[in-house]
């Protein structure tokens, strides 16, 4: 899996590979002012719609926008049905698991998981023990991160199971390159992807409480405007004709949550929180917060409301738990995993460590709880002071760390300067679980728009693209 | 032994507030140690105040937690809480009680409970040589006693188990939190424990409202250590909830929205009703 030997998407031994046929002639009949005039038209409509992506930690403009490229990331029907039922498998091996974890703990009895990792996790909820949410549902949206190094060769990166970001991107994404390019639609049969609000609300009203017998009220719960994704926020609450609220919006009384409208209080059953768990509940996790609603709980514990996700979800997505997730597929599902993890070397294991610090400049070291990209070592692209100081860092709290081989991931066509050429992408697939599982057709292809660049995370300079999935 | 409590929690707003939310655990523990005969818990406020009673539900520590609410204007709410139990001497073990959350998950301290190179060292010295998890929590609870010498009005509800070792002096809140943090600090499961104690001969009317530690020994389960008065819990004791610190396993955990200050007082009693 290591060494240069990049799988490219659209060619293959010098031959256009099938989903890319029709872009062939799309990019090559494209004069370059055309190109540049739509990719201004392009960044103009972003602008326009306000859809940015802060950067933390990096200064200049939080509000600056994602490079979009618009050359679109490809998939062919029988690739795309084979990731799909990985991503659908994952995502019920990953609730199975959580459904587990917070009952009888099966699999750390069988041995299969240590007991430590699950229990002693900083992500595990205590509150959740003992309760069964509506459907056994704890992760409703499952973003699972995969990368591709071959043509039938997938990996997953790493999975999301709190209230993973980026959907919006997904879609707006689509909804620009219908714009700029109409006739490309025409051509080609793209599977249309815009049915994913409608399946996010309809899976939401599909985990209404116990004490909820109509037809379920759903709203998003966010942290506010400052935080970095309130634009998906309010957009998806657009889409599927919720109320975005904020925790002050919402107050417990009696055995319900409400909502403070202008036509009086309106009683919610079933909450999206793009908060983190420790801030839903003042009176249950931190009693310093503000965002969330006090009381909650209680109304969640006592089956008057559901958030989605559970509270403790966290718990299947970390670092070190992710590599049981191929053991969760069998144990659980009695299946083989269809989608590979990535091989992973735990430093709090001496022997794992061992390796690891021997082969530094080889690796990806990440923390087990960081994400976005911070915190992350890609050995052959670092320096000897990088290499050298993430050793030092990693000495200090092997526990905190995991490694990898560099994967070489695939790349896809990118305009760039020079005209096209490739760069490393990966892709975060949505997956919906609730009375059904379910993924549409896309996802969101992110695309190291530096030369080389191994590092897709926006916060890195990474970039985004319109994933097509055809349909035959 | 037959006890009989009364326990009200008085809340006083200088200016009307909108509303109060409390999550109560209110209610006496089940297990072969105590059987309730009667427990009434009733909320009252001031005129204007309306209550509505929340949902309840047994999470998964095996404590019967009990939403409630008040909507406003209020000025004043009390909880009273009005009951007998029998309760048997198991000599702190807490048998056949029913929970589901594993003894791992209290091998996480709190910022409450987290032990700091004294409270470690004190459990360290306190242990050493001693085998078995029983003889060592007793060997903690015996020096944590010595260490933090009882009296009241020294520390407050956020006093750290750190801090009240440094300072020497503390309530059972405190005891219970470094008892919690040192066991922890040693790799055994340990929680915080909210109850009652029928107080024997003079003792201290205002320790009526208790508090002490539980620590999970292999074999036994969990048994209660009062560090506060050198004893594990015996039928004297009336055991409620339990939680990770002193604040997670308060009978009550509230908050009131509005602009004006709170004060708080809590009276209780605990008598004999019968042998």
């Amino acid at each position: 899996m290591t060494g240069q030997a990049f799988f490219n998407e659209m060619y293959e031994s010098g031959r256009v590979r099938g989903p890319y046929r029709q872009l062939e002639d799309w990019m090559g009949d494209m004069p370059a002012e055309l190109r540049s005039l739509k990719q201004a038209e392009a960044e103009e409509l972003f602008r326009r719609i306000g859809i940015t992506f802060a950067v933390y930690g990096e200064g200049g403009d939080p509000e600056r926008l994602m490079p979009f490229d618009m050359f679109p990331r490809v998939f062919a029907q029988d690739e795309w049905r084979r990731l799909e039922r990985g991503v659908i498998q994952r995502a019920k091996a990953l609730n199975a698991f959580l459904a587990d974890v917070y009952a009888r703990g099966e699999i750390v009895r069988a041995g299969l998981v240590p007991r430590d990792l699950v229990y002693r996790n900083e992500a595990y909820e205590a509150a959740m023990v003992g309760f069964t949410p509506p459907r056994g549902v704890f992760s409703h949206i499952v973003g699972v991160d995969l990368v591709r190094t071959g043509p039938d060769e997938f990996f997953v990166l790493e999975d999301n199971c709190r209230t993973p970001s980026g959907v919006s991107y997904m879609l707006e994404n689509r909804e620009i390159m219908m714009r700029l390019f109409p006739g490309l639609f025409r051509e080609n049969r793209i599977a249309p992807v815009d049915s994913y609000s409608e399946e996010l609300r309809r899976t939401l009203a599909s985990v209404a409480p116990p004490k909820c017998e109509r037809d379920p009220t759903i709203v998003i719960l966010t942290p506010g405007a400052y935080n970095s994704a309130y634009y998906e926020h309010s957009f998806l609450a657009d889409l599927m004709g919720v109320e975005l609220v904020e925790g002050q919006d919402l107050f417990v009384e009696g055995e319900y949550v409400w909502m403070r409208t202008t036509e009086g209080p309106q009683r919610v059953d079933v909450i999206y929180r793009r908060i983190d768990d420790a801030f839903i509940d003042p009176l249950c996790f931190r009693p310093d917060s503000m965002l969330g609603v006090p009381g909650l709980m209680d109304v969640y514990r006592s089956g008057g409301v559901t958030i989605c996700s559970a509270p403790g979800a966290g718990v299947a997505d970390d670092k070190a738990i992710y590599c049981f997730v191929p053991e969760m597929v069998r144990f659980y599902l009695g299946e083989e995993p269809i989608l590979q993890n990535v091989p992973t070397w735990q430093c709090g294991t001496a022997e794992d460590l061992k390796y690891v610090l021997a082969h530094l400049p080889e690796l990806v070291v990440k923390e087990v709880h960081g994400s976005g990209g911070y915190g992350m070592l890609v050995g052959p692209k670092a320096t000897r002071e990088q290499v050298e100081s993430f050793r030092v860092r990693i000495e200090e709290s092997p526990g905190n760390y995991i490694a990898q081989p560099t994967l070489s991931l695939s790349t896809c066509p990118t305009f760039v300067d020079e005209g096209v050429a490739p760069r490393h992408v990966d892709l975060r697939p949505y997956c919906l679980v609730g009375e059904r599982v379910t993924l549409v057709p896309g996802g969101l292809t992110r695309v190291a728009m530096k030369e080389g660049s191994l590092v897709v995370n926006s916060s890195q300079g990474g970039g985004v693209k319109d994933t097509w999935v055809l349909s035959e | 032994m037959i006890l009989t409590i009364a326990h009200d929690t008085v809340y006083r707003y200088d200016q009307p507030m909108r509303g109060v939310v409390q999550s109560q655990r209110l209610t006496p523990a089940r297990f072969d140690g105590q059987r309730v005969i009667d427990w009434v818990v009733e909320v009252r406020g001031d005129d204007g105040a309306q209550i509505v009673q929340g949902g309840g539900f047994r999470d998964g520590a095996g404590d019967w937690v009990q939403g409630c609410t008040v909507v406003g204007p209020v000025r004043e709410v009390v909880v009273s809480v009005r009951g007998m139990v029998e309760t048997t001497n198991l000599s702190g073990v807490l048998r056949g009680h029913r929970e589901r959350i594993r003894p791992e998950v209290y091998l996480t301290c709190t910022p409450a409970t987290a032990a700091d190179s004294g409270l470690r060292d004190l459990a360290q010295d306190a242990t050493v040589g001693i085998g078995g998890a029983l003889d060592r929590a007793h060997a903690l609870a015996g020096a944590i006693r010595k260490a933090i010498v009882y009296r009241p009005g020294v520390t407050e509800a956020h006093t750290t188990a750190a801090e009240a070792l440094a300072l020497g002096e503390g309530v059972c809140q405190d005891h219970a939190n470094a008892m919690v943090g040192a066991a922890i600090s040693l790799g055994m499961p340990a929680r915080y424990v909210s109850g009652y104690l029928q107080a024997t001969e003079d003792g201290a009317p205002h320790e009526a409202a208790h508090a002490w530690a539980e620590v999970w020994v292999p074999d036994l389960g969990w048994v209660g250590f009062d560090a506060s008065n050198g004893v594990c819990p015996d039928d004297h004791y009336v055991r409620q909830g339990s939680g990770r610190d002193a604040r997670e396993a308060a009978p009550i955990r509230g908050i009131a929205r509005g602009p004006g200050r709170e004060e708080m007082d809590v009276k209780v009693a605990v008598e004999v009703a019968q042998q």
